[in-house]
């Protein structure tokens, strides 16, 4: 089997305590959560930190709880959690619907909101998600706390913004006005598989017209994994099956796609489109925004 | 939904089967596996045992420059660093193929494909062995690799086997079968002649337990005792017998339990023989265990066959021919598993299962830079690649002719009065009715209605451009099992025959000793299931040992579906055997002339006095007491037999798959599929219909999702289970199967063999159904695997080589 | 990267503590050792097999804290304080689990390396569900890989459990 090169553990008590693990260990120290992203990365040798400090131990990360419009996530708080969480998925349809395609179900029992987050992989489904949620992570470091909108945290592939010193919290979300509702659509070539493409839309429409709408997506290397264009264009827009598609060609037109083995880029374009048009449509339906006849 | 063989849960048929002979009976081996107390080889501890990792190429082809192994050396916890170099003074770098060829050991001149052994590093412990890797530093000059088969034979391409005196090409061999000039004379009558490049490209059987050995060496009595995942542990004895001089006396290969096999484990890999010369070199005992990655990068791989196939019928649908042209990758070396005579496997049963006169095929083997092999992942020596081949030229004839693909095969089957059939590539099928099967297929299926369905869907897509496209694909296939008869098959001159030792104890329990090797098929149940149906004795008084050369008979081993055929058959032979012998026992204890004796299971009796009679269990007592037999039989109640099968056993079957298709991503789902198979006599039904439902997620796996691609760099595409994908349960659907019987007339139990049928079978009729909901579009064909991409380039035209890499073209 | 060649001998190692079926044990093992390898190699419970590396496969899934997770990918250090379960729990003093039964009675293994596995998110999902439908044993049971079933059997299997008892470490009710 394949094992990960020697490293020091620790084990974090508190959030002070792996900030001040992270100093010690210094550059080549990594966090761990949950593992299923890292771990294999070790065991494969493409990452090979010198420290590993375990957070799984720090009380108060796992919570969800919602106030005063805005929903809190914890860090810690797993996949399967917020697949199980009623309250999600009555605010947010999206993220239950991601969740149910994340991994399966074994792996959504360890892996954590904020390691996957952090993990950034341009296929992420819940960096897509939150991204078009407008969610933000909190974050602790030494210089303090601040927040960072889910759509500035990633700096590349495998890379975010966070300093070395630097850990997530929690992610917050602000919650939708008006009548609202929001989808996930994701092609697999297999469950369990990362996305080929996936698109997640929230809509919030108020005296017929679409007053906010998010569009994430993954796998396609859209620009901080949104459609920012096909959000401008579609705010402001009675709800209609032309609008589907014209956004649906902006947000595929917002991707660069990667050729690899789960497509040629012109398909994964296309799915961006596709799936885009797939979420919106029904984001749109649950809405009350949209009657039968529109979908088309 | 139909289905003709149910069993709901709470249908559940008497939980302890018959007590004695064939039925469903549970099976023997679960209880310590429910237990977790199975034994795998990596749970195989030896005290004092020390563990062996390889290192690998990284590259496809290069030259090896230089091999530092001083910092591995130096590592406190590494016993031994072992090379190419090292190998060549022990004359063990390079071993016999299994197909007139050699294999590098390790890897002395060049590697030849990524993946390839280079260096074995033994170490206390796995840990510190996997670190001491990365203190090797290999220098490599890199050459440009050979990666697309149909590239291989260019002028100019770079020579991959430089070690083969005056090699100047990548060229293996030619083979043909069949007469050109009959085809062709066919051909040339007919009223259309369709033509198709089929591609079956590389997959994996991948079974869940990867491949590892543990070879202890006595430094005293020079005895090797080698754990190994094996499917053929006496083949694997005998050669390691011929390759290192090891004396066979002094070789013990045990096979414990094997967590699957399909072909993967029975090839001799280079790290089973580096354990044996760790353990040489250190007199410890060492355990090597490959990781998923080496797995799928560089043990026995399946298919990667490029096949033109031509069809030639009246107009009327009736096939007049079958021209096939095929280029097979095998790899960098030549080691398929396969009888020795046939380069191209059982390819040439690919006339299938229809009637007409003439056929010819062509295959030519070509080197490549990728993992040797060719022949495993359950396909019954290629037929796997026959019956995809014939199944989607009989598709593509029908579609050409505008005909249902249902009745087309009806056209054309062979019927029953036709076996035994001699066919145009000089295979004998033993029998069958293959148009009852065909039609019990199409009766579960609801074949008309599905039909009407796919109507209205095509209807509703045409009206709107949007939703599912449904597709329903047949196909109906004849297997080729149970290698085979000594004087056509062999592997490296061991003839396919099998034995079998059974031995009545005192008080008429059992033990039947045999040549093969289970990987989950169930043998220690259906083997004393065998015995138990002739002899009487229950089959919970009978064991089962395999897997251990020191106690079991020489055979060669469980592959190509011949469990069954060949070793099932010696079972009941040496059964009878022994039923025999109890006779004169019998006769003797009661008596009475062996003549008048008659036998009920179990029971001989004097024909006429029923009360005067002697179970099986009392002969054997007194086969073992003081009884006075008769001049020359000799005391105590056992049998043996080796088993030369007359000729191979041909199971068959037909299925349907319903798939839909989502016409905006490409998507395939399948809904349903029926599967009616035909083995003869079901020894234990319930393990027959498990052997169906694995075969049959293979064949959705291969359909859809599995394959090894590579780049051109020669890089493996396919190297873990996050990219070589297998199927799960959400992708499989609610299998329905069924059974028609037609039993073999030469097999002594008129069984045939089951456990490769689904995999050869399901997977043409999955391409069917995707073609046939493609339709539509113009499309006549796709590659395997039918991936959401591939899928939705197929319906624009613009398919891609699904054995390279994804390119933007 | 820490330099093997320099610093061979004094690999980092933790102290790890842990209850295991019920047992608490205490091993000092390398810091990187993978939950999986603690099983087996360290207390010597070989039923939990591995057969990917990658967490696709589910060989490798055993309980902590109630929970199935995958143990090739954790390690051992992570699941100290926690209470581990392994497929040789499932049997109790009355007998086999009725996911045990299951298995045996609707031929729900085949070479049965996956089984332990598949056992174990089996009765995980009994506990949480005890009577679920075919797409719910599907879906539970879709990160665990069979080669040999066609997972036909293996759904079977769990609604039989779940037709049996549901109760944990009994016999069928």
């Amino acid at each position: 089997m394949q094992v990960p090169a020697p490293f020091v553990y620790e084990r974090a008590t508190s959030v002070q305590d792996a900030l001040a693990l992270l100093a010690k260990h210094g550059p080549d120290a990594r966090l761990v959560a949950g593992g299923h992203s890292l771990l294999p990365m070790m065991k494969l040798r493409f990452a090979d930190p010198a420290a590993l400090i375990d957070i799984n131990s720090i009380d108060g990360l796992d919570q969800i709880s919602v106030a005063d419009g805005i929903m809190t996530i914890g860090a810690m708080v797993t996949h399967a959690q917020l697949l199980a969480s009623d309250v999600v998925a009555q605010h947010f349809p999206m993220l239950t619907e991601a969740e149910r395609v994340i991994a399966d179900p074994v792996v959504r029992n360890k892996g954590t909101v904020g390691g996957s987050l952090c993990q950034a992989d341009p296929a992420e489904d819940l960096s897509a998600a939150l991204g078009a949620l407008r969610a933000s992570v909190t974050t602790i470091g030494s210089g303090g706390s601040r927040s960072i909108p889910v759509r500035e945290l990633h700096d590349g592939p495998y890379q975010t913004v966070l300093d070395e010193n630097e850990m997530v919290t929690e992610v917050t979300v602000p919650l939708p006005s008006g009548s609202s509702s929001s989808a996930y659509e994701k092609l697999e070539r297999r469950v369990g598989d990362w996305a080929i493409a996936a698109s997640g839309v929230s809509v919030s429409v108020a005296d017929g017209v679409i007053s906010e709408i998010g569009i994430g997506l993954a796998a396609v290397e859209a620009p901080n994994m949104v459609a920012a264009d096909a959000e401008d264009a579609a705010r402001g827009q009675v709800p209609s099956a032309e609008l589907i598609e014209r956004i649906g060609e902006l947000a595929a037109e917002a991707t660069d796609p990667n050729t690899d083995q789960r497509g040629p880029a012109d398909y994964k374009r296309h799915l961006a489109g596709e799936l885009t048009k797939r979420a919106l449509r029904r984001a749109l339906t649950n809405a009350g925004a949209l009657t039968n006849e529109g979908a088309l | 939904m139909t289905t003709v063989e149910e069993s709901p849960a709470t249908d559940q048929p008497d939980p302890e089967g018959p007590e004695v002979g064939f039925g469903r009976t549970l099976r023997k081996e679960d209880i310590r596996f429910v237990r977790g107390k199975g034994n795998y080889l990596d749970d195989v501890r030896i005290p004092g045992m020390l563990h062996g990792a390889v290192l690998r190429s990284p590259i496809a082809h290069g030259r090896i420059v230089n091999i530092d192994t001083s910092a591995a050396e130096a590592h406190p916890k590494v016993k031994a660093v072992i090379t190419g170099a090292i190998l060549e003074t022990l004359n063990l770098a390079w071993a016999p193929s299994l197909s007139h060829d050699v294999i590098a050991i390790l890897a002395t001149d060049k590697v030849r494909y990524q993946g390839q052994e280079v260096a074995f590093v033994v170490a206390e412990d796995h840990y510190s062995a996997r670190d001491a890797l990365e203190l090797i530093d290999v220098e490599y000059e890199i050459l440009d690799p050979v990666v697309d088969a149909r590239k291989a034979l260019e002028p100019g391409a770079p020579v991959i086997r430089t070690d083969i005196e005056d090699k100047a090409d990548n060229h293996i061999f030619d083979w043909e079968s069949g007469d050109a000039d009959a085809t062709q004379a066919q051909f040339d009558k007919a009223d259309v002649v369709v033509t198709e490049d089929l591609l079956y490209p590389r997959v994996h059987p991948a079974p869940l337990e990867t491949c590892g050995s543990v070879a202890d060496m006595d430094p005293v009595d020079g005895k090797l005792t080698l754990w190994c995942t094996t499917q053929a542990p006496h083949a694997h004895r005998t050669v390691y017998a011929l390759v290192a001089g090891l004396p066979e006396h002094k070789i013990r290969v045990i096979s414990p339990d094997i967590g699957g096999g399909f072909g993967n484990k029975v090839g001799i890999y280079p790290g089973y023989v580096l354990s044996v010369v760790g353990s040489i070199i250190t007199k410890k005992p060492v355990k090597w265990m490959e990781n998923r990655e080496e797995n799928l990068i560089s043990t026995s791989f399946a298919r990667d066959y490029h096949m033109h196939g031509e069809i030639a019928a009246t107009s009327e649908g009736k096939i007049l021919g079958v021209k096939v042209d095929v280029l097979a990758d095998h790899g960098a070396f030549n080691n398929t598993a396969q009888p020795t005579k046939f380069p191209a496997g059982f390819f040439h049963v690919f006339t299938g299962s229809y009637d007409y006169p003439a056929a010819h095929c062509k295959v030519t083997g070509v080197y490549t830079n990728k993992a040797p092999g060719g022949v495993a992942y359950a396909c019954s020596f290629r037929v796997t690649e026959a019956v995809y081949l014939i199944e989607r030229m009989v598709d593509r004839l029908a579609q050409q002719l505008g005909m249902d693909p249902a009745e087309l095969r009806m056209k054309n089957l062979l019927q029953p009065e036709q076996f035994p059939y001699h066919s145009p590539t000089g295979w004998e099928y033993d029998s069958g009715n293959y148009p009852a099967a065909l039609q019990m297929a199409l009766d579960m299926a609801g074949y008309d209605e599905l039909r009407r369905e796919q109507a209205e869907k095509r209807a509703a897509y045409e009206a709107t451009g949007s939703g599912d496209l449904m597709g329903i694909g047949i196909s109906f296939f004849t297997e080729t099992v149970g290698a085979g008869p000594r004087k056509h098959m062999d592997i490296l001159g061991l003839g396919m025959a099998d034995g079998c030792e059974l031995r009545v104890h005192p008080t008429g329990k059992a033990v039947v000793r045999l040549s093969v090797q289970t990987q989950g098929q169930g043998h220690e149940t259906t083997f004393a299931q065998i015995v138990s149906e002739v002899t009487g004795i229950p089959t919970a008084d009978i064991e089962v040992v395999h897997g251990d050369t020191d106690n079991t008979p020489f055979g060669l081993g469980t592959y190509g579906s011949r469990s069954t055929p060949v070793s099932g058959a010696a079972a009941a032979i040496a059964s009878r055997r022994v039923v025999d012998k109890a006779k004169i026992i019998a006769a003797t204890m009661m008596e009475a002339n062996p003549d008048d004796l008659e036998w009920e299971q179990g029971t001989w009796s004097v024909k006429g006095s029923p009360d005067r009679s002697v179970t099986i269990q009392e002969t054997a007592m007194a086969a073992h007491g003081p009884l006075e037999l008769p001049e020359g039989v000799e005391g105590q109640l056992d049998a043996s037999c080796v088993y030369d099968p007359p000729n191979l056993t041909y199971p068959f079957g037909a299925y349907i798959c319903v798939a839909d298709i989502d016409s905006g991503t490409g998507h395939v789902k399948v809904r349903r599929f029926i599967a009616v198979d035909d083995c003869g006599p079901r020894i234990n039904p319930m393990i027959v219909e498990g052997q169906v439902h694995g075969g049959l997620a293979d064949g959705v796996g291969m359909a859809l999702m599995e394959v090894i691609a590579f780049d051109e760099g020669g890089n493996c595409l396919g190297a873990s289970f996050m990219d070589y994908l297998l199927p799960t349960s959400m992708e499989c659907p609610s299998w329905e199967t069924g059974e028609t019987v037609t039993p073999s007339p030469h097999h002594p139990l008129g069984v045939k063999g089951v456990g490769e049928s689904a995999t050869v079978g399901s997977p043409p009729a999955v391409v069917n159904a995707v073609v046939d909901a493609l339709a539509p579009f113009g499309v006549t064909d796709i590659d395997m695997p039918c991936t959401p991409a591939q899928v939705w380039r197929t319906m624009q035209g613009r398919r891609f080589r699904s054995d390279l890499a994804i390119t933007d073209d | 990267m820490t330099d093997l060649a320099e610093t061979p001998v004094s690999l980092p190692t933790t102290e790890v503590s842990l209850t295991i079926n019920g047992e608490a044990v205490t091993r000092t093992v390398e810091s990187r050792t993978l939950l999986i390898h603690f099983i087996r190699d360290h207390l010597d419970l070989t039923g939990t097999h591995w057969g990917c590396d990658t967490s696709n496969c589910g060989a490798c899934v055993v309980w902590v804290d109630k929970k199935p997770v995958k143990s090739c990918t954790m390690l051992a250090a992570m699941a100290g304080g926690h209470e581990v379960r392994t497929v040789e729990d499932l049997e109790g003093a009355d007998g086999l689990d009725p996911v045990q039964e299951g298995f045996m009675q609707c031929h729900g293994l085949q070479c049965g390396f996956c089984t332990p596995g598949m056992l174990m998110v089996g009765r995980a999902l009994l506990d949480e569900n005890p009577n679920p439908s075919e797409d719910e044993i599907r879906e539970a049971i879709s990160g665990n890989l069979c080669r040999c079933t066609g997972y036909e059997n293996i759904i079977r299997s769990v609604r039989w459990a779940a037709e049996a008892g549901t109760s944990e470490n009994g016999a069928s009710q």
